[in-house]
């Protein structure tokens, strides 16, 4: 059970729309930027208000891919593989995250909810590929060795 | 508040008037590359350059960053004339970028310490500062419009990204904005709207090539009488970012396009679709929408004609098929975005069932200037089956990426070499992949075709939403067909069985080819299955899905029975293909491989050259990595 504040909260999102079936994704996108996650209990909460069955919610939020119901970590790195990443080796990249960040395949969170490592598809900075993206703020050019600094960098921070 | 006509005319000219007093204007792009080369710290420097010279001067900030966000110029500037913000100039390879008028310099790769020799010299003297002109072949261009990325262009949707300030209407408006909105309401009727339309021959910029005014005109004979306007802003392929930079750079055009389409087929509402990636497009797009409902340009009796347009604004959530039609419009009603069996079609029922006008960002775009000057000007660009122009986004290997705008049937030659300043590096050419996971490729025997809708469709590729990806020597055509079956296999929505279960087998077949476990027989499954899932998929998305592979498989056949036959990628990108040696000479025998080596193989004594067991090696490149002599190679 979540603390009352986070279904005061969605009570809060949900009157900025309406309780119609339509706002189900405005509401959990909005639940999502406040929490940086989709809480599961807040999910069926907002299905609740909206009229909808808990396992309609849960097929929307299940099919698009921004919606997670993990938490994550301080950071969250978003790394581009889009085409233009892709073929500027954007998957160096990704390697030395995962190298850096003692991550195992399948884990995209390290222990200590520092950071979240993640791929995107494409964020359109073709023109500065390969990028990543550390909390939206967008890091150009990017190399193996540029990653290994910035880990460094935002570890020094904490 | 706009109550008439008058008043929209009155507008525009104390826009423009504004806009002519200004002395200088000193645009500072602010698009996603320039700003990630830290033009929000020169806009800053900028302004305080500015502020304590106590001048009249315009700085402009590009797309990127909203006013507050990025702290605004103090308002002892604003008042002396103002400090602003513009749009995407498209020369992303040279960011970051600083135009300034009325001379028209630009200034590439500036910096912070940059800006003091930039004031002095132009603002003060008037004089370019020669060492951040961009140079080519040794010759320094001062004028953007003279450069070759520039000048060999025709800018015609793109042409206020990064000439006027995005986050200020007056801006457009003193450039004529929303006089093609003046021109449909009180000089067209409806039908009139969708004639001239129809006469453009404007085809849809999203990927299929329909044709827009055929769409409209169907919507505006429905029975029903409640119709919706969407715009389709889920520039999902891997890429492309034109509408990401019209949504940033030119927020207005856009929203006129949509008004005249709400206007021609009378509907009351639209909606913009824009992916969740683009988050500043999406503050551009609704500070615009606000700012035009002020103005009284969207809302209820639109300049007192009595028509009422209302725009809202939805975010996607990361699913790549919404930029499918009847998917888009499924999850705009909070559905899964799964598209639905065909017909009855969008212009019958989309949107909550009703009939509805579907088109993408560039297409609205295209709108206000055909409405302006006419179906018969708009003909005279482009190629005859497919008139105007198309935005590409330029990527890849390639000296000038960016993006461009040029008249359809440009051939790839001018794109690539003329505009794009050749291959990086002095590379080989070898393909450029055009319209991403749903479009094919292109090599050297193409590029001097026309480029249009039908040609390239002809050559088994597609426009798609227009993104260009040039590949060289080093770019492994298999690997690429696996990258973006992997893609599409991750996308698949799930609902029909060619594309869920097709795109999957068809990406084992792929991993097994670059792992070096592929055979011959498989390259013709794999034929058979793509052709099979074009045929039978559900939608536009399963439909081309197999398109990337079957157009590498036609045209790099080699390299296939290459991975294949030899158990080689000639270009070294295939890992498990690879064989790691090491070179006697350059060793020095330090033991630093044999200790990152994960399994092992690597033995040898210290000071004398190591060596590799190659039936142990698992190919992980952990050795060449590290190597402090770079005395690893790969063969």
């Amino acid at each position: 059970m979540l603390e009352q504040s986070y279904y005061d909260k969605a009570d809060e999102i949900i009157a900025r729309y309406g309780t119609e079936p339509r706002w189900l994704i405005p509401i959990i996108q909005d639940v999502q930027t406040e929490y940086r996650y989709l809480p599961p209990e807040l999910l069926t909460y907002i299905a609740g208000k909206l009229n909808i069955t808990e396992a309609k919610a849960y097929s929307v939020a299940t099919f698009y891919e921004n919606f997670s119901f993990e938490k994550k970590g301080k950071y969250v790195i978003k790394v581009c593989d889009g085409t233009a990443c892709h073929v500027r080796k954007s998957t160096t990249i990704l390697d030395r995250l995962y190298k850096e960040l003692n991550l195992k395949k399948g884990q995209h969170t390290t222990e200590d909810m520092l950071f979240t490592v993640e791929t995107v598809s494409c964020l359109g900075a073709c023109g500065l590929a390969p990028v990543l993206t550390v909390n939206d703020e967008v890091h150009a050019a990017m190399t193996p060795e540029k990653v290994t600094a910035l880990i460094q960098e935002l570890r020094g921070e904490n | 508040m706009l109550k008439n006509r008058q008043d929209l005319i009155e507008a525009r000219n104390q826009a423009k008037l504004a806009m002519e007093q200004e002395k200088f204007r000193i645009l500072i792009c602010a698009g996603t590359g320039c700003l990630a080369g830290g033009s929000a710290k020169i806009y800053d420097k900028m302004c305080r350059l500015v502020k304590d010279a106590g001048l009249d001067v315009h700085v402009e900030f590009g797309a990127g960053v909203a006013h507050g966000e990025n702290g605004e110029c103090p308002s002892e500037v604003a008042n002396a004339g103002g400090v602003k913000k513009s749009g995407c100039h498209g020369f992303c390879e040279m960011g970051p970028l600083v135009r300034i008028e009325p001379y028209n310099f630009l200034y590439i790769k500036v910096k912070e310490e940059d800006c003091e020799e930039i004031f002095n010299t132009t603002i003060l003297k008037g004089e370019p500062v020669e060492r951040l002109l961009y140079e080519m072949d040794g010759v320094k261009y001062k004028a953007q419009e003279e450069i070759p990325f520039y000048a060999k262009q025709t800018r015609l949707v793109l042409k206020n990204c990064g000439h006027i300030d995005s986050e200020h209407m007056n801006e457009y408006l003193a450039i004529g904005g929303y006089s093609a909105l003046e021109k449909a309401l009180f000089d067209m009727k409806p039908e009139d709207v969708v004639n001239e339309i129809l006469e453009s021959n404007l085809r849809g910029r999203g990927g299929g090539g329909f044709q827009t005014g055929y769409k409209w005109k169907q919507v505006a004979r429905q029975p029903e009488k409640i119709r919706y306007v969407v715009c389709n802003g889920d520039e999902g392929d891997p890429g492309a970012f034109m509408d990401r930079s019209i949504m940033e750079g030119d927020p207005h055009k856009m929203i006129e396009g949509m008004i005249i389409a709400g206007y021609a087929v009378g509907a009351q509402e639209g909606y913009i679709y824009v992916r969740a990636e683009y988050p500043l497009a999406i503050s551009r797009l609704k500070l615009a929408i606000a700012q035009a409902e002020e103005a009284g340009l969207l809302g209820d009796d639109i300049l007192g004609t009595g028509y009422s347009f209302r725009l809202h604004i939805n975010r996607g959530a990361g699913a790549f098929v919404c930029g499918e039609g009847s998917a888009l419009t499924a999850s705009i009603e909070g559905e899964r975005g799964m598209p639905r069996t065909k017909p009855p079609r969008t212009v019958e029922q989309g949107l909550f069932a009703k009939p509805t006008v579907l088109n993408n960002v560039e297409t609205y775009a295209n709108v206000p200037m055909i409405i302006s000057n006419g179906a018969e000007w708009y003909k005279g660009i482009g190629t005859e089956g497919s008139p105007g122009t198309k935005a590409f986004a330029v990527t890849g290997s390639i000296n000038n990426t960016g993006l461009i705008e040029v008249p359809m049937g440009t051939t790839l030659r001018e794109i690539v070499y003329e505009i794009g300043g050749g291959i990086k590096n002095g590379k080989e050419f070898k393909a450029v992949q055009i319209g991403g996971p749903s479009g094919g490729c292109l090599i050297g025997t193409h590029l001097d075709v026309a480029l249009d809708f039908d040609s390239l469709k002809k050559m088994g590729a597609m426009i798609g939403s227009g993104g260009l990806v040039i590949m060289d020597e080093d770019t492994c055509m298999v690997e690429v067909a696996r990258f973006f079956m992997n893609f599409t296999q991750n996308e698949s929505c799930g609902k029909c069985i060619p594309c869920r279960e097709g795109t999957k087998r068809m990406l084992e077949i792929l991993e097994d080819i670059v792992a070096g476990r592929g055979t011959l027989e498989q390259l013709d499954i794999l034929q058979e299955l793509g052709e099979a899932i074009t045929d039978t998929a559900l939608c536009g998305l399963g439909k081309s899905a197999a398109l990337p592979v079957l157009s590498t498989l036609k045209l790099f056949r080699d390299e296939y029975e290459e991975h294949v036959v030899d158990k080689k990628c000639r270009t070294g990108n295939c890992q498990a293909l690879r064989t790691y040696k090491i070179d006697p000479e350059k060793c020095k025998g330090c033991s630093k491989c044999a200790r990152n080596c994960p399994v092992g193989a690597i033995s040898g004594e210290i000071r004398s050259p190591y060596t590799i067991d190659a039936s142990k090696c698992i190919k992980c490149g952990a050795c060449q990595s590290d190597c402090p002599f770079g005395a690893i190679n790969v063969e």
